[in-house]
């Protein structure tokens, strides 16, 4: 096969008509642009407003739920066991928030293989006081450290260092809504009330922005020790283990298993948070979707141009034909010519999308709600650019398919004789 | 004569097309190696569509085809445009030079495509054949820059780029003035008397034919004489 003489009837044959093939690959360009620019937003934003929720989620919680005993006296009695007891207005009875020997649990998951680190926390309602009203809250009692490394929580501490909480005593994070409310700058003493009537003073180091506005109002961190000394408990007390995984998908095997191993209750990520992966998946839809239809009107345009051309080069078919080039030569020639339009359209798409990406990616874009963010998110992955250039070769090929084969089967007979 | 290059065998077409219409009927002739051949008849008698039987570009036929002793019956599409390269030169009424490229590239294009040269040894054989009809000149121009005489002279320089063992003419001159034509004719001659070259040219013209060493004469999709 000779190629080099193919490929130098294309190129002659391009350059004949370079303005339509200009066209042609300016449609293709555009699109590949459009794709790139869309997707890489799309993605941008959907890594973001997944990182608010996600990155802060542990991947398996162990926590210990308030439930009902499953045991009931009346099933224990020999008379009842053989049928259904339908027993009302059952309540929980001795049931206790903390995690039944932490300790051991923290140490055995801290030595699982598929488990990238582990953070005990400890979760509990508080009043805030100020002046005569009290403001219901929770606080989290965390280790700084391990919350940070696993969970991205510096990246949200706005104001203050989160260290400070384990390195001052008595000290407290609050939520930047929260902290508007009470009016407490950084280094005030603010005052709170456990549930069980304790008065203590605590020391705000650091406000607290999470990007949900709702979740700021009620929200403060402090650290495991200061939060154990709040409510009177032992250095073992913790009401959560949040286990990050090093396989996301994991979670939910893992979970099961954790569950069943170390009598607690626990929830994988995927049922806390399914509704983010719907809507990261649809999001993810509707960008591909309209990427490829444009690519598919650019593809019809390829096809009109070569169709154009092989109608105009009829002649120049029936002859080369007529002196010994065989149909798939013919079939090539066109063949390369769109390959061609799809590759150098494609390229410089790919460039303009990048150009187009990085001015997204410079465009402001502040908002109260995500303090880390001062423009636009965009995703710079190089899958999306992969899938670019491949779907404008597929359509590219697809569309010179069917004028290559109709060229390749031109009867040199017909043509001659037609004159 | 030397040996036989083009054997007709009981060639009969039909087109169907609305009818059944019988164009040629048990044709069998051959030509043999530094023949000059014409064939001639009235308008519709079915020359031209012998000669595409014979140039292997229609193969809706029954009969067989021999090009250098070798059967076409049956041979695939590849195959025959492998033969039409290698063994026909073919020389239109209307020129069909390709006019994306130069004069010298459309001589070049049909020994590119036999790959049995390199390039350089192509364009020099392409330059010889040029300067052999007195083309040189005009190598280098866009061939839709030149004259139709010297269209129909850059196709003749075409058709012997790989020295094919027959060239087949469907009127070269027909569409060219008598000055253009006398040209052409004698460029045939000398490629007959002087290279040796097996012709084989439909004509309308009889004053052509009657030049030439053999006319094959046809009526009725018959060969009459």
């Amino acid at each position: 096969m000779n190629y080099k003489l193919i490929s130098s009837i294309a190129l002659s044959l391009l350059l004949a008509r370079w303005k339509q093939t200009l066209v042609a690959a300016v449609g293709v360009m555009f699109s590949i642009t459009m794709f790139i620019a869309l997707l890489g937003f799309m993605n941008g934003l959907n890594d973001l407003l997944d990182g608010l929720i996600l990155n802060r989620t542990a991947h398996v919680r162990l926590y210990s739920e308030v439930k009902i005993n499953p045991n009931q006296p009346i099933d224990r009695v020999n008379r009842f066991t053989s049928g259904h007891n339908f027993i009302r207005s059952i309540k929980p009875t001795n049931s206790r928030q903390e995690i039944y020997n932490s300790q051991a649990i923290l140490q055995a998951i801290r030595k699982d293989e598929r488990v990238l680190g582990v953070a005990p926390k400890i979760s509990a309602p508080l009043f805030f006081n100020t002046g005569t009203v009290d403001i219901t809250g929770v606080v989290n009692g965390i280790d700084a450290e391990a919350e940070s490394r696993l969970f991205h929580f510096a990246d949200y501490v706005t104001e203050g260092r989160p260290e400070d909480i384990a390195d001052i005593p008595n000290s407290i994070i609050l939520g930047k809504a929260l902290a508007d409310k009470l009016m407490a700058g950084i280094g005030d003493l603010i005052y709170v009330t456990t549930p069980g009537g304790e008065r203590f003073p605590l020391k705000v180091v650091g406000y607290f922005q999470s990007g949900i506005q709702e979740f700021d109002k009620t929200q403060s961190y402090a650290s495991l020790g200061t939060t154990q000394k709040l409510f009177g408990r032992g250095k073992s007390y913790i009401t959560d283990i949040q286990v990050k995984l090093n396989d996301l998908e994991s979670a939910p095997a893992v979970a099961k298993e954790y569950q069943r191993l170390f009598q607690v209750d626990a929830e994988d990520i995927q049922t806390a948070n399914s509704q983010f992966e719907t809507g990261s998946f649809v999001r993810s839809l509707i960008s591909y979707a309209v990427g490829i239809t444009l690519l598919i009107v650019s593809g019809f345009g390829i096809y009109n141009i070569l169709n154009m051309m092989i109608y105009e080069k009829m002649d120049s078919i029936a002859i080369l034909k007529a002196t010994g080039f065989s149909g798939k030569d013919v079939n090539r020639i066109f063949i390369l010519i769109a390959l061609s339009i799809g590759v150098s359209g494609g390229l410089a798409g790919l460039l303009f999308g990048l150009l187009a990406s990085v001015g997204i990616d410079h465009i402001p874009f502040n908002t109260a709600a995500l303090p880390t963010i001062t423009t636009y998110p965009v995703n710079y992955d190089l899958v999306y650019y992969a899938i670019g250039l491949g779907f404008s070769l597929v359509t590219t090929y697809l569309a010179g398919l069917f004028p290559a084969s109709k060229a390749s089967h031109i009867d040199p007979v017909i043509i001659i004789r037609g004159k | 004569m030397g040996q036989v290059v083009l054997e007709a065998r009981h060639i009969n077409k039909s087109f169907r097309d609305p009818v059944t219409v019988k164009v040629l009927k048990d044709i069998n002739f051959k030509v043999n190696k530094g023949e000059f051949v014409s064939m001639m008849g009235k308008s519709g008698c079915g020359k031209s569509t012998l000669l595409y039987i014979l140039s292997t570009m229609d193969t809706d036929f029954e009969g067989d085809l021999l090009i250098d002793q070798e059967s076409t019956k049956g041979k695939n599409e590849p195959h025959l445009a492998r033969i039409r390269n290698e063994k026909i030169g073919f020389v239109f009424q209307f020129h069909y030079l390709w006019n994306e490229f130069t004069v010298l590239r459309n001589v070049m294009l049909p020994g590119l495509k036999l790959n049995k040269y390199s390039e350089k040894e192509i364009e020099h054989n392409a330059m010889e054949r040029l300067k052999l009809l007195g083309m040189q000149d005009l190598a280098l121009k866009q061939a839709n820059r030149i004259s139709g005489g010297e269209k129909q002279r850059v196709a003749l320089a075409r058709a012997m780029i790989n020295d094919p063992l027959i060239i087949m003419g469907d009127e070269p001159t027909g569409n060219l003035d008598k000055k253009n034509s006398q040209i052409v004719f004698d460029i045939f001659k000398e490629m007959s008397e002087e290279l040796n070259q097996t012709l084989l040219i439909v004509t309308h013209d009889p004053e052509f034919a009657a030049k030439t060493h053999r006319i094959i004469e046809m009526e009725d999709g018959r060969i009459v004489s």
